[in-house]
């Protein structure tokens, strides 16, 4: 059911392919799939995040890639080798765990040196240091782990995975016990590390921001397959379906019944009211569907007033909520049809705030909305903050 | 007690000892435990006027330098460690590996299992010692008792203990550990001595000293199972019934001395290794 | 989200085979045996052989002839229990909440003496108590005792032995129940307007009982087998079963009634065991 792929390739493509390929991957535990038959494609070199809440199957991928799962049915290729079934120690694969897993019996040293010296490579003293002085870490060679900040632990397992020089690295949630400040210093980090080494980076995440941040390639999984997966601003700006819309971001979705399809535009009724939206974001099939808007695209204006917005404009709203957060303000806006809308307004101190109760029109240009397919929950994603 | 009532301020000693009442307290039940051991202590330098009578007459180092000088003591000591060692290593192997099945392995009968590791925690020793015995007599050796059907009882007593004590150590044990040294290249073996069995070789170790304290000390059991072998404790039940030599509180004084050599020593290397680095 | 995956196949088996022979011949075999000695004929001998014929009766006599020792070692037992439950909670408490960085230490200091003789420590009590001896003196002069009275071949004396001996066994549970405790939830409680008391009784004492569970069960099974202190601190006045049970092997080699006597405690205590983790809602113990 993934978009990404709509072809079966041949077996003979998989050979030729040099990145990571996933190839109809499932995975079952009893009578639930936790993973269902997923494609995917990481081409060497790039920086992919699985993004998704908690029990959407990111991680149980992860895992089949390291080998720490074995996948139910399907195929794992690797530079053009089969691993499926290959043992963990015996793939060019590293992971960073989510809890980090160092060993608590080792030093900083011992630890990033253990992958190397399980193969046997020689100048194991030279290569630790370098990758110790990689993350700053040199002056703590000799500490054990739990003498370090949680920051520090994290960059030795960074290190301790990087250190093998892996075809493909893995991240578990890799920042998840930091702080926020830190973690953003991080994410920064580890982009930097991954320019820096050009290896392939597999980042498992619940936090959109991190992965718009980090990833050059985002994919939206929930359960158990990919629902969309792009460039982060893609994924953003044309969400394919409402569970990407509510998940990456915060989206209005409001029904409307479509009544002409034209090659370059698709015009939607919206409780009487006509909005056009183009071709190529419309994901809908059948006569309805759920237009849909981002907060920051609406623009909120008195009756009447001339927005910047050549047009859809609907009338008749009325201001429910005013949440003033510096950057931005933040209304709730209830339309005449008693659904109610989000609406970021910017700070740019040009424009005078709206009180609650005051009667407003909200407009948006085209080429900013999407068109959803009707079929789906128009809540599916939202609230992650629950789900987490 | 109403909103409106002033607060209790008391006297600064007050609020010392009610805050530190607790702990007083138990600093007494410390002390109340040690009290015997003070008593161990002092007696092994003891001159005593008579056998018979158990009192402390005056100081001397006589017990302390002519150890062996009651006959027989020095004999049971020897036995009782040598015992002690037998039972530790038996157990210990026997009782790890099934540590080991129980939390790593698949197989039929779990709860039965629990059970048969629990039943031995929860029978009262002379129960043990007496099915034992009734066994050994059905069996037809009730007349060889001796070192080896000690030996065997205190394997068997000694092992539900290190069972628990290995199974919550390994069970404590983080997975991702493992999962982390597979990931490294490590193969299932590598993972094994470089990674599991290092970070359990202290519930192993912990394992083996209870297991040879309570097969040093059991006398219940052994009494019950040992034929004309006399241990330590059987010695010392033996004299306490007609007089009391003082080098008996040398042993003890000696084992105390031991067990906080090891304990405290524990705690120090591991302070020691934990502040070196820091 | 990972669970501890647990390996299929036979090596769980062959890592068990030795250590469940072991118990099976050397504990289950004799639970056995020890049943079917009960119910030997008692007019066999050790020499000349036991007949099985189902004796029931050997029960019967045994509880006419023993009943005494049996209670009093119940008895015994449970008063024991009771005060290292006591003294074990404060001390445990103390080393959990209020030991700070000498908590280590008093840990140690527990278990120490616990490695010392059991017996060479019960024989010092003896001392301590003896007649002449400095606690007996002291209990005279402030009046507790008569000018006559004595604790040696007491049941005081033989309590506080047992009390005494097995009083590690109770701390080291209670301790590690106790230590588990989060602070923050007695510090709430008292904000929620819970006094000291009301606060231990409703936070401290339901969050320890795992501890107070095995901290007795620890304590109460050897002490009501045990009999070094009835011996070495009472007098024939306060014997216990499991001195009669040993005497009836050794000295008077009249095993069937033995092994009787021994089921029969080992079915009571199996039994109050049961009834107690049941009642105390704590069954996943076992």
């Amino acid at each position: 059911m993934s978009q990404v792929v709509e072809q079966e390739p041949t077996a003979t493509d998989s050979e030729g392919y040099d990145g990571l390929r996933l190839r109809q991957v499932t995975k079952s535990f009893g009578s639930f799939h936790a993973v269902s038959s997923l494609d995917l494609d990481v081409p060497r070199g790039s920086f992919i995040a699985l993004l998704g809440p908690s029990g959407c199957g990111k991680t149980t991928t992860l895992r089949m890639v390291a080998g720490l799962e074995t996948p139910t049915s399907g195929s794992i290729t690797l530079a053009g080798q089969d691993i499926t079934y290959a043992k963990p120690y015996q793939r060019p694969v590293n992971t960073v765990f989510q809890s980090y897993a160092l060993f608590p019996h080792l030093d900083i040293f011992e630890n990033v040196a253990f992958g190397l010296r399980r193969r046997k490579r020689k100048d194991v003293d030279t290569a630790v240091r370098e990758m110790l002085d990689l993350v700053e870490l040199d002056s703590q060679a000799r500490k054990k782990p739990a003498q370090l900040s949680g920051g520090q632990q994290q960059r030795v397992a960074l290190a301790r995975a990087l250190i093998n020089k892996p075809e493909v690295l893995l991240l578990d949630e890799p920042l998840g016990a930091l702080d926020l400040k830190l973690r953003r210093s991080m994410q920064l980090e580890i982009k930097r590390i991954q320019t820096e080494v050009g290896l392939t980076f597999v980042h498992v995440t619940h936090d959109q921001e991190e992965a718009m941040t980090m990833a050059d390639t985002v994919a939206v999984m929930n359960a158990g397959v990919i629902e969309q997966m792009g460039a982060p601003a893609d994924l953003y700006e044309n969400p394919q379906s409402t569970f990407v819309a509510n998940f990456l971001g915060q989206s209005n979705l409001i029904e409307g019944t479509i009544q002409s399809r034209a090659a370059d535009v698709v015009t939607v009724d919206m409780h009487g009211i006509g909005v056009s939206i183009p071709t190529e974001r419309c994901h809908a099939d059948g006569d309805k569907g759920w237009v849909g808007i981002r907060p920051e695209k609406v623009l909120i204006g008195e009756p009447g007033e001339a927005l910047d917005a050549p047009g859809n404009t609907i009338p008749g709203g009325v201001v429910t909520d005013v949440s003033f957060v510096g950057v931005s303000t933040q209304y709730l806006v209830r339309m005449p049809w008693g659904q109610e809308l989000g609406v970021f307004e910017q700070n740019t101190g040009r424009r005078r705030m709206f009180a609650t109760g005051e009667q407003v029109e909200l407009s948006w240009r085209p080429e900013y909305a999407f068109l959803l397919d009707f079929s789906q929950d128009a809540s599916a994603g939202a609230q992650k903050a629950d789900a987490e | 007690m109403s909103a409106t009532a002033s607060y209790k301020q008391g006297s600064a000693a007050g609020r010392w000892f009610r805050e530190h009442l607790v702990l007083i307290l138990g600093i007494a039940v410390l002390i109340y435990t040690f009290v015997p051991i003070f008593v161990v202590v002092l007696m092994s330098f003891n001159d005593p006027s008579s056998r018979l009578i158990y009192r402390f007459d005056g100081f001397t180092l006589h017990n302390w330098l002519n150890p062996c000088e009651p006959e027989g003591m020095c004999g049971s000591l020897w036995t009782s460690i040598r015992i002690g060692f037998l039972a530790t290593l038996g157990s210990t192997i026997l009782g790890t590996l099934m540590a080991f099945a129980l939390v790593r392995h698949q197989f039929a009968g779990r709860s039965a299992m629990n059970l048969l590791i629990f039943l031995p925690m929860a029978s009262p020793e002379i129960v043990m010692g007496s099915s034992l015995l009734a066994l050994f007599v059905a069996a037809g050796v009730g007349g060889q008792l001796g070192f080896w059907t000690i030996l065997i009882a205190h394997i068997m007593f000694c092992l539900s203990f290190v069972v628990v004590t290995v199974r919550a150590r390994l069970a404590g044990l983080d997975d991702n550990l493992e999962q982390a040294a597979m990931d490294l290249y490590a193969t299932p073996r590598q993972t094994f001595w470089r990674i599991t069995f290092p970070l359990v070789f202290p519930g192993i170790l912990g394992a083996a000293l209870l297991s040879f304290s309570l097969s040093f000390d059991d006398f219940i059991v052994t009494n019950l199972n040992a034929g004309n072998t006399t241990t330590f404790p059987m010695y010392v039940w033996g004299v306490s019934q007609r007089g009391v030599p003082m080098q008996v509180n040398v042993v003890g004084t000696v084992m105390f001395l031991i067990s906080v050599v090891i304990v405290v020593g524990g705690e120090v290397t591991s302070r020691r290794r934990a502040a070196k680095l820091t | 989200m990972s669970e501890t995956v647990r390996k299929r196949g036979s090596t769980g088996y062959f890592l068990l085979i030795p250590g469940v022979l072991w118990l099976a011949l050397f504990f289950v075999v004799p639970l056995y045996s020890l049943v079917a000695t009960s119910l030997f004929d008692p007019s066999g001998s050790d020499l000349n052989g036991y007949e099985m014929t189902y004796h029931w009766a050997n029960y019967w006599d045994a509880l006419q002839s023993y009943w005494q020792p049996l209670v009093r070692s119940l008895a015994y037992g449970a008063l024991a229990t009771l005060f290292c439950l006591l003294l074990g909670y404060v001390l445990a408490y103390a080393i959990a909440f209020k030991a700070g960085r000498w908590k280590n230490l008093m840990l140690v200091l527990v278990i120490a003496p616990f490695f010392t003789s059991f017996l060479v420590r019960t024989l010092s009590w003896k001392l301590l108590l003896a007649d002449d001896g400095f606690i007996v003196n002291t209990l005279q002069f402030v009046h507790i005792l008569g000018s006559d009275g004595r604790l040696l071949a007491t049941p005081v004396a033989v309590i506080a032995g047992l009390t005494y001996n097995f009083l590690p066994f109770m701390v080291l549970p209670l301790y590690a129940s106790i230590d588990k405790i989060d602070g923050r939830l007695i510090e709430a409680s008292s904000d929620l307007y819970a006094n000291p008391f009301v606060g231990f009784f409703k936070v401290t004492w339901p969050l320890s009982l795992p501890g107070v569970v095995s901290g007795t069960l620890l304590t109460f099974i050897p002490a009501v087998g045990d009999y070094i202190n009835a011996q070495l601190l009472g007098s024939p006045n306060q014997r216990m079963i499991g001195s009669v049970i040993q005497s009836l092997f050794t000295d008077a080699n009249d095993y069937p009634a033995a092994a009787a006597l021994s089921v029969i405690l080992m079915v009571l205590i199996v039994g109050m065991v049961l009834f107690y983790v049941r009642r105390a809602g704590t069954e996943d113990l076992l």
